[in-house]
């Protein structure tokens, strides 16, 4: 019996520590306003309260705390990307991630699995050395391994689905998965704890700009002034960002998942195909997810289709052909914000004082911390940390993109 | 304490059925034997596993997911997580669905020891020390060691176990139309699929159960059941003759998807059902009321034990409990009374019943009714796991209880506390609940077009309004699919008061479970909100309520109004969570269906197998990698190298069947191909070709192939295999806005093609082809020509990806094998040799030249990969083009490189990274040894200022040792390209 459950048994009356702070009236000016209530504006509330003293903080999101992408999408926690400046920044997420529970006094049950990624092709084996190298170039445990090892590491995978034989896999040690909801609560508890104030049912419905600069935000409830504002608003930066009055080169798709009836345990890695399309993990309640590619065509709208579960399951028999006889429990989707070089929007707008948060598509949750903790240094000190910096927005104005297609394409 | 103690002999009598017409889905003519947990038991065709386990006095089938606790069927029908069992080949099957066939053997899932002694049970004990939400509060101090809990609570999660060899055997999918979907077939579906076929609609009727009738085969609606029984006679009667009704029973519509798009399964069969309009006659779920507990084995909701009686012929216990909140709980207790069960008491939470007559009616049946009681806690003999008795109080106030308290002894609680309407598929179309205070019931609204609800998921419960409700339905959906009809008004009336607003009671003690799938009690919702989960939301992902396998069937009202309560909001306003699909869980082989792995083999296919060819996926193609049986077995290495010098010595012939091929014709056909290719192309003459390479907005590199010129209005494109599809389909994309006076088309497959290379080409060529002069003057490099191969007409083009006397010959697919077979033939004193995609890598390598895909990335742009001689800018557009000229007007950021590195060097592997110190500054893209060159050769991204013949790159390899190779300049091999120029 671990010693943080006694209190609960033994107190006579229920000791319930408030994570999240009942709604109370806003306030007419803040220091900072930050749009959107999920893992990532919270975040950004947390570090900029933590390390800078900045808690004059609204965090303003207008449905309820975490219920976009946060609650919506696999949490797979992974840096073995492609680019050096990818590498290097989800490495430092990775570490973040590692220390949250204590950090937060808060489980957010990460845990450490491993991601193994299949290679079918000859063009994926070369791409996933590449990975592999850059990865441990920067201290990441990744490396390629045959089918044997393949074998011996998951043992229930079948390693010759139709006509793409498995020909060797890329495994990421470092690759975990964590309680989504709890990584939004856990920042949310702190930065409550800290004075930031989180307010839920409030939605942003337009930005006050006076000559060039952001001065404050139109809410369902009311007019706030504030000295700066951050979009982390996944899955609809594009049409915030119009608010702001400029255009990010962000096209929006449904990315969906699923999830099956809770069996005992016969996976632990994070399992995807690149040819298959399909990755495959079980969590620790026993429900086997499988996530893909997203949907074929842009849209803002999360309903779920059955023309992409049917295509999903197919390849996730092919690689676990027993699965046939689990049971579908439930299937749901998110909106996906895709940059043309699949990586990031982070810094500064053409707006001043208007901050951008963007651009996650299907990389969002396991850069949640990293993304906060540099966002609120870059709000707090004015200065871009070098961690983001390739990560602005004039980056497609000078051609200098971060690719990072290869490295995204349904492993997430 | 007041306890029912079974009569000794249980397991005998309780075998016994109860007479007809009980028991319609039984076969009494056929005994079914079967095995529990080891124990060998009877029951009969047309059970259920769980009904014949109940008829041999059996109600434990499951352990639940946290506590272990022990449970018996609530639902019977499906609809419940307590009759999940083990299938030796199967986990989580539902045992009050499952038939019953002979021979089956099944055990239960999630426990310890066996299901009757579950060692598990003993987490129940300590529930206190487990609040909702724990594992969010412990297992992380000291940092770390979760590590060491999570496999610990993995373990105890899940439910049931893979059969990791099962085979689940043959599955299929169908498409069905119609203009009318019902899915129901309770009084609401049957009446509103005769309406609708009555008005010339066709219609499909989907019924989930074995037979038509829903609440009809097992419910009471009056004291006097004749008419509800004639009623359903005379309803499946008429719509079983029905020409323009197509039934489907046993059949789950498990899903409303846009544009009613319906996933219906049945057997081994998904359906996808296509309709013009939906009428959901779903009906709505009986709840359970919550008291300390209620999920003993035995305690059921009273249409369970009415499904029990009247489906199965089993009499649910020998002395009952009825607690309900609304007057179908009477009806319940008429029923058992009649099939000779002892109904100990009546608990009405209400004052009285909304009809007076029934509770004279349970009175003159000798029913002791107590009003304005409620259960405050039920009982069981550790022994066999069974409700053996309740505690009685009088209820003071919403959710209290007085202090007087009666004990009753009985084998069987039944409980009728209210309905939700089975919303899901509505919700699923965008249907918004509202919660009525008046009636304590969802109501659903702001359906889609010609998407229609009716009978009592549209809260009507009375059988005639039910009826009439189906029938409004369908005469809505004729209206709107254009049908001359008049449309019948809802059903007249007043409110229909079915649910009880409160029907929950809080325990000192716990253990009152809102959620059974997830083990919830009272206090776990109400302190989930009093942590700051208050959004319904953020309880349900807080304390997992909902989350199970029942997905909130029965936990969905509840928390509704027990969050609402704890954070004062209305329960309107609180909301349940999104209902998703499926409507219920679907085994992934129905989603999936029959196994198809389809590929593409090229006209030639069955002459590289008999070679023994190893094939290589390339797109969805096959392609041969290497001819290992030539031979021997050669592994992949010496074939290659073997092949590759083949071919520069004698000749060599492989198989291109696969590149994308595209033709464009049309006024317009130089315009568009120069519009979309980087170089020049209004000036190419007829019979030439020329290499065309594509870049996207971008400016990168995306795909390349030669444009061949047959007239002035007729080109012939060729592609990379995997990239055709793109290639074309952008193509037309870009016609779309550009309107140019063009055809294209993908021949890809119309076509198949030979490579011929090597020093003898022209030899092996002049003795088959006709109609062309294949000397070097008349037929020279880059040129192409139209003539025969043999018999079969032929494009023979001049180029040279292999860097030897070539050609390329492209006929049409028919007579692909046979091209193949006329070179082979006439090839054979020349030694022509088939040689592999491994092979012309290498030989291609060898000439410096890149494939796309593999040399460049998505940031290669053409000045990156020393093709700007391929970019013609002084013509004013190509898709690309402005950022080409920005990105060349930048400092480079990497150039792709050749490499050398001396044969006896460490060989560096595709992937290996090119590093300036410390910093990455590109990455090996081809590499191999060149036995021409008794070198290793390749092509690597660099430093721009690496650029240059004569410089060096540092290349870590495997094992993270560092070579050190000279750039030299492209090509490795034939730097003057004599050879193919010949």
């Amino acid at each position: 019996m671990p010693f943080g459950l006694l209190k609960y048994g033994l107190s006579s009356r229920y000791p319930a520590e408030v994570d999240i702070p009942p709604p109370k009236a806003l306030k007419s000016s803040y220091d900072v306003v930050i749009i959107g209530g999920g893992g990532h504006g919270l975040a950004i509330a947390y570090y900029l309260a933590k390390y800078h003293g900045i808690t004059d903080v609204a965090v303003l999101e207008k449905a309820y705390l975490g219920g976009g992408n946060t609650a919506r999408n696999t949490a797979v926690i992974r840096s073995n990307y492609l680019t050096s400046e990818g590498v290097r920044f989800y490495s430092e997420s990775v570490r973040l991630f590692q220390q949250l529970s204590n950090e937060f006094d808060f489980n957010i049950m990460y845990s450490e699995r491993g991601q193994l990624t299949l290679a079918h092709t000859d063009g994926a084996v070369r791409a996933f050395r590449q990975r592999a190298e850059v990865n441990k170039h920067f201290g990441g445990r990744t490396e390629m391994i045959d089918r044997q090892q393949i074998r011996e590491l998951v043992p229930t995978l079948n390693l010759d689905p139709g006509h793409l034989p498995v020909l060797a896999g890329l495994w990421h040690r470092d690759g975990a998965t964590a309680r989504h909801d709890a990584v939004a609560w856990g920042y949310a508890k702190e930065a409550a704890k800290r004075g930031v104030e989180i307010h839920q049912l409030t939605s942003v419905e337009d930005v006050v700009i006076e000559n060039g600069r952001l001065t404050g935000v139109k809410t369902n409830r009311g007019a706030i002034r504030c000295g700066c504002a951050i979009q982390a608003v996944a899955g609809h930066s594009s049409t915030m960002a119009r608010k702001a009055g400029f255009r990010l080169p962000v096209v929006s798709y449904p990315l969906q998942a699923m999830v099956t009836q809770p069996v005992k345990p016969f996976l632990d890695p994070l399992v995807s195909s690149s040819a298959l399309h399909c990755y495959v993990q079980q969590t620790s309640r026993g429900e086997v997810v499988f996530g893909g590619g997203s949907d074929p065509y842009p849209l803002y709208n999360t309903r779920s289709t059955l023309d992409l579960k049917e295509s999903l399951i197919t390849s996730g028999i092919e690689m676990f052909p027993f699965l046939a006889k689990a049971k579908l429990m439930r299937q749901w989707a998110g909106i996906t914000d895709m940059t043309p070089d699949y990586s990031p929007i982070m810094g500064a707008s053409p707006v001043q004082n208007y901050y951008l948060d963007a651009g996650w598509g299907t990389w969002g949750f396991k850069a949640t911390p990293i993304c906060g903790k540099t966002m609120a240094e870059l709000i707090a000190t004015g200065k871009t940390p070098e961690l983001i910096a390739p990560f602005c927005l004039e980056r497609f104005d000078h051609f200098r993109q971060i690719n990072e297609m290869g490295a995204t394409a349904a492993s997430h | 304490m007041n306890r029912y103690e079974p009569p000794a002999a249980l397991h005998d009598t309780a075998t016994d059925r109860l007479a007809a017409p009980m028991g319609r889905r039984i076969d009494r003519q056929a005994p079914r034997r079967f095995q529990f947990e080891g124990t060998p038991y009877a029951g009969y065709a047309g059970d259920t596993l769980a009904s014949a386990l109940i008829a041999n006095g059996r109600y434990l089938l499951s352990r639940s997911f946290k506590y272990h606790r022990p449970r018996g069927p609530l639902t019977l029908a499906g609809q419940d997580a307590n009759t999940l069992v083990q299938l030796p080949d199967e986990p989580n099957v539902l045992a009050d669905t499952q038939p019953l066939t002979e021979g089956l053997s099944v055990y239960g899932q999630n426990y310890a020891g066996s299901l009757d002694a579950d060692r598990d049970m003993k987490l129940g004990a300590l529930a206190k020390f487990m609040p909702v939400g724990f594992y969010y509060r412990a297992f992380y101090k000291p940092k770390g060691v979760w590590k060491y809990w999570e496999p610990l609570i993995r373990k105890k999660a899940g439910l049931g176990v893979f059969d990791l060899d099962a085979d689940a055997g043959y599955h299929d999918k169908a498409y069905l139309f119609a203009d009318v979907a019902v899915v129901g077939s309770g009084p609401a579906g049957l009446k509103a699929a005769l309406t609708a076929a009555d008005g010339g609609a066709r219609v499909l009727l989907i019924e989930q159960e074995p037979e038509l009738g829903g609440a009809l085969t097992y419910a009471r609606f009056a004291t006097d059941t004749a008419p509800s029984e004639r009623l359903l006679d005379d309803l499946v009667a008429e719509v079983e003759a029905h020409d323009n009704i197509r039934l489907l029973c046993n059949a789950t519509c498990n899903g409303w998807f846009k544009d009613h798009y319906l996933p219906v399964i049945q057997g081994r069969r998904l359906y996808k059902v296509r309709a013009k309009a939906c009428i959901v006659a779903s009906g709505a779920f009986d709840q359970p009321a919550i008291f300390r507990n209620n999920d003993l084995p035995g305690i059921m909701l009273a249409s369970a034990a009415q499904r029990l009686m009247r489906h199965y012929a089993i009499k649910p216990g020998q002395r009952a409990v009825v607690l309900t909140g609304n007057d179908d709980g009477y009806l319940a207790a008429l029923d058992l009374v009649e099939q000779g069960v002892e109904v100990a008491a009546l608990v009405d939470m209400r004052a009285a019943p909304n009809e007076t007559k029934l509770g004279d009616a349970v009175e003159a049946q000798g029913i002791a009714r107590y009003r304005e009681h409620t259960i405050f806690e039920a009982h069981h003999a550790k022994a066999h796991h069974r409700v053996t008795g309740v505690e009685l109080r009088p209820i003071a106030g919403r959710g209290e209880v007085g202090e007087a308290r009666t004990d009753i002894a009985c084998d069987v609680v039944c409980m009728s506390a209210g309905y939700m309407p089975a919303y899901q598929l509505l919700c699923q179309a965008g249907g918004k609940l509202s919660y009525c205070d008046e009636t304590a019931q969802f109501a659903i609204s702001g359906l889609p077009k010609r998407l229609y609800v009716a009978g009592s998921a549209n809260g009507f419960h009375a059988l005639d309004r039910v009826v009439h409700d189906g029938a409004r339905a369908a005469t809505q959906a004729l209206r709107d699919l254009g049908h001359q009809v008049d449309v019948l008004d809802a059903p007249k009336g007043a409110l229909e008061q079915v649910n009880y607003p409160w029907p929950m009671f809080a325990h000192p003690k716990g253990k009152e479970f809102v959620d059974f799938d997830e083990d919830l009690q009272i206090a776990d919702i109400i302190n989930a909100t009093r942590h700051g989960y208050r959004d319904v939301q953020l309880v349900k992902r807080f304390s997992t309520v909902g989350m199970g396998p029942s997905q909130g069937r029965h936990s969905a009202l509840p928390t509704a109004r027990l969050v609402a309560a704890a954070t004062e909001r209305s329960v309107s306003d609180t909301g349940v969570t999104t209902a998703r699909p499926p409507f219920a869980a679907e085994t992934l082989a129905h989603l999936a269906g029959r196994h198809f792995d389809p590929f593409r083999q090229t006209p030639m296919h069955r002459r590289h197998v008999e070679l023994g060819a190893h094939m290589m996926p390339a797109g969805d193609w096959q392609r041969p990698a290497y001819y290992p049986s030539r031979a021997g077995t050669l592994e992949r290495l010496r074939c290659q190298q073997e092949e590759a010098r083949h071919v520069r010595e004698k000749v060599g012939i492989i198989d291109v069947s696969t590149l994308g091929g595209i033709e464009v014709r049309g006024p317009d056909a130089a315009e568009f191909i120069n519009r979309i290719y980087t170089f020049g192309f209004l000036k190419q003459p007829i019979g030439r070709t020329r290499y065309a390479a594509m870049t996207n907005e971008q400016g990168v590199v995306i795909d390349d192939g030669v444009s061949c010129r047959l007239a002035e209005d007729h080109f012939y494109v060729t592609a990379t295999t995997s990239g055709v599809g793109r290639v074309y389909q952008s193509m037309l994309q870009w016609n779309a806005q550009w309107r140019l006076d063009v055809d294209i088309a993908n021949v890809t497959s119309a076509y198949a093609a030979v490579n011929v290379a090597g020093p003898l080409a022209r030899q092996l060529l002049e003795r088959v082809c006709t109609g062309v002069d294949l000397s070097a003057e008349a037929f020279p490099y880059l040129g192409l020509r139209e003539g025969f191969i043999g018999e079969a007409p032929a494009y023979l083009l001049r180029v040279g990806f292999v860097g030897e006397l070539g050609f390329e010959l492209h006929v049409p697919s028919r007579y692909g094998e046979y091209l193949w077979d006329t070179l082979m033939e006439a090839g054979k004193d020349l030694e022509l040799r088939p040689f592999g995609v491994e092979a012309q890598r290498l030989l291609r390598l060898e000439k410096g030249h890149v494939i796309i895909g593999q040399d460049t990335d998505g940031m290669s742009h053409p000045f990156e990969i020393n093709m700007g001689w391929a970019v013609n800018r002084t013509k004013p557009f190509f898709v690309g083009r402005r950022a080409v000229d920005i990105l060349h007007s930048h400092p480079p950021l990497r150039r792709l490189v050749g490499f050398r590195l001396p044969s006896t060097s460490a060989k560096p592997l595709e992937g290996h990274l090119v590093l300036e110190g410390e910093r990455i500054s590109g990455n090996v893209t081809s590499c191999e040894y060149s036995p021409t060159l008794d070198a290793i050769i390749g092509l690597a991204y660099a430093a721009p200022e690496r650029g240059e013949p004569g410089q060096r790159i540092t290349i870590r390899t495997e094992g993270g040792e560092t070579v050190t190779a000279d750039v030299v300049a492209l090509p490795f091999f034939d730097p003057d390209n004599q050879r193919q120029e010949l």
